[in-house]
């Protein structure tokens, strides 16, 4: 049926071989950041984005679900974590539980609800339940509006790390990188990994195969939104604060876009994808609404004629799966 | 009970504005298998274009009422020519990513030069004022907005399933490739599907411009409850579109008078019932 993926190999011992070199590359790469000097502000936030971009991708790439309220969990998991460290004060790791947490809870309670519809009804009904969670989130005093949750104390990880210093802050955004990275990579290459990407083949036949499919799209969907609320949670010791921004449909149509660009179903594409739209956020920061303007214009030219995304194409030319 | 009465008349107002975009929604969806993700943006542009005519032009609102809609159908069959049909035989969510990316370009384009503020759109002599109906005061503009949309949208359920027209779009809907063997252009069918769901769109803006003002962003919100509301009726049939739209217009009406707070979330509350209770949809068949 879905034709997103078209030529995705299977998982062959060459393609776990390359995917790791590529891992290695990527994490050998993201470690020497700091001694670099390039803004570690901006590595940082795009690797919160990267993450979360996997996540969603989790969906598209291996269930065919296309979210477009992942924003949700990103928001949820920010203002829970912001709250847990301001108001309770509570300790970075205990903080990063609790957003991760939040994010899972609302995974399930929205996940029953949205997997009832397949396609592009699962679009709607995503990005429906996320514009509630804005109007509640908009009206609920603890999260204080229009202003968010501010100036938001990064305190010490595990008593030890001190989280306001930039370099330390990196490497332990850099390893809840590469953690849930590697969850995802592990999911995905699972016996439940097969199933996904068999339901979102011909969801019939696997319910004829005796597979009770409903099961492993909620399962999907809550993993997927767990992993974006912990990459929201980092993304509060980053920015210092849980805003609106962060629940919008504009966020979750960014994400969508990242994932879009570095190509949907590919394991690093997500990555490549949120480093290109946040750079180009930065350099683009002068120029107003002009970027929305332009992110459309990726919107339709990626759709058009670039729809493997940048590590599909790169993929599909060496024939190899990335 | 003023107050009561008042709010139900607002809420039969948005009704008449979620009836006719999913209407559209329900026709493009019908013939091209793509959700438009533009209609709000293209909403926002029959309010702009009636307000383009009356500024710069001096076309008032009766003639906008005619122009708007066929400006905006046009440009919206050009949209459909030159991108959305390169899409037929893929998946239907690359229908939905690239009407996305329209809407992203068309709204920011707009809010660069109109920044996010209203602008006013007076109100035609003919319908100001209004009229003491003994239970309440009924602003004329408001009255006419509602039942014009109704006549509207009665008109369009006519032309699918009344007419021979109709019947040839419905027949496309179903089985295209039977259809063209028959020596009707599908083709031009389909472009004339997406101009006319997108003039209804457009229809809708001109009639929203007096009430709600013109703002770049006025439909990037309204399509977001538009596809509650299209969720929550289905896209099977056409009737059930406008009854969908217009009652739970009167349901968010009832809720801004009876507890105020919930009346932006009330829509998609209901939505997370109906998917729980009856997951096709109260019209739809199952997808």
């Amino acid at each position: 049926m879905s034709a997103l993926t078209d030529d995705t190999l299977p998982a062959s011992p060459r393609a776990v071989r390359d995917e790791m070199i590529v891992f290695v590359l990527m994490a050998a790469l993201l470690a020497i950041v700091p001694l670099t000097g390039i803004y570690p502000f901006f590595v940082m936030q795009a690797l919160c984005f990267a993450l979360l971009a996997c996540a969603f991708n989790l969906l598209i790439g291996y269930g065919g679900l296309l979210s477009f309220g992942h924003a949700m969990f990103l928001g949820t998991a920010g203002y829970f974590t912001a709250h847990a460290l301001k108001v309770w004060g509570l300790s970075p790791e205990l903080g990063i539980l609790v957003g991760t947490l939040g994010a899972a809870g609302l995974g399930v309670i929205t996940g029953v609800v949205a997997i009832r519809r397949q396609g592009i009804y699962f679009s709607m009904i995503t990005l429906a339940l996320s514009q509630l969670l804005y109007f509640i989130y908009l009206q609920t005093p603890f999260t204080h509006g229009e202003d968010g949750i501010q100036g938001i104390p990064q305190g010490y990880l595990f008593g030890i790390f001190n989280l306001a210093k930039p370099t330390v802050l990196y490497y332990v955004i850099l390893v809840g990188f590469l953690g849930g990275f590697l969850l995802i990579y592990r999911t995905i290459n699972s016996p439940f990994g097969e199933v996904l990407k068999a339901i979102r083949e011909n969801e019939p036949r696997a319910i004829s195969l005796g597979y009770k499919t409903d099961h492993y799209k909620l399962l999907a969907f809550i993993l997927s939104g767990t992993i974006a609320g912990f990459a929201g949670s980092l993304k509060v010791f980053v920015a210092q604060n849980a805003s609106l921004t962060d629940v919008h449909w504009t966020m979750s149509g960014e994400i969508v876009l990242m994932t879009l660009v570095g190509g949907l179903g590919t394991v690093f594409g997500p990555v490549v994808g949120a480093f290109v739209i946040i750079a180009m956020q930065q350099y683009l920061a002068g120029f107003g609404q002009w970027v929305t303007v332009i992110q459309g214009v990726i919107f339709v030219a990626c759709v058009l004629t670039f729809r493997r995304g940048v590590i599909g194409e790169i993929a599909h030319f060496f024939r190899r799966s990335l | 009970m003023q107050a009561l009465y008042a709010q139900l008349l607002v809420g039969l107002i948005n009704g008449s504005f979620y009836a006719l975009l999913s209407l559209g929604l329900a026709v493009i969806f019908g013939m091209l298998n793509i959700i438009n993700f533009a209609h709000g943006a293209l909403y926002m542009m029959g309010a702009f274009c009636a307000y383009f005519l009356l500024n710069l032009a001096g076309i008032g609102y009766w003639p906008a009422l005619i122009i708007a809609p066929i400006v905006v159908g046009i440009f919206g069959m050009i949209l459909e020519r030159t991108m959305l049909q390169w899409l037929s035989g893929l998946d239907h969510l690359y229908g939905l990513l690239l009407t996305f990316g329209i809407a992203l370009i068309v709204q920011g384009v707009f809010q660069n030069y109109f920044g996010s503020s209203g602008l006013p759109y007076a109100i035609p002599d003919e319908l100001k004022g209004g009229m003491n109906l003994g239970f309440m005061f009924l602003p004329i503009y408001r009255g006419w907005v509602v039942v014009f949309s109704l006549i509207v949208c009665l008109a369009t359920w006519y032309l699918i399933e009344k007419t021979r027209l109709g019947a040839n779009l419905r027949a496309a809907t179903e089985n295209p490739t039977l259809v063209r063997a028959f020596g009707i252009n599908v083709p031009r069918m389909i472009t004339l599907t997406y101009g006319l769901g997108v003039g209804l769109a457009a229809l809708a803006g001109v009639l929203s411009a007096p009430i709600n003002q013109v703002r770049p962003l006025m439909g990037a919100d309204l399509i977001i409850v538009v596809f509650a509301v299209v969720v929550i009726g289905g896209m099977g049939s056409i009737m059930g579109s406008i009854i969908t739209g217009f009652s739970l217009g009167v349901i968010e009406g009832l809720t801004k008078y009876f507890y105020p707070e919930a009346s932006n979330t009330v829509v998609f509350v209901l939505m997370v019932l109906v998917l729980l209770v009856k997951p096709t949809g109260l019209t739809g068949r199952a997808a």
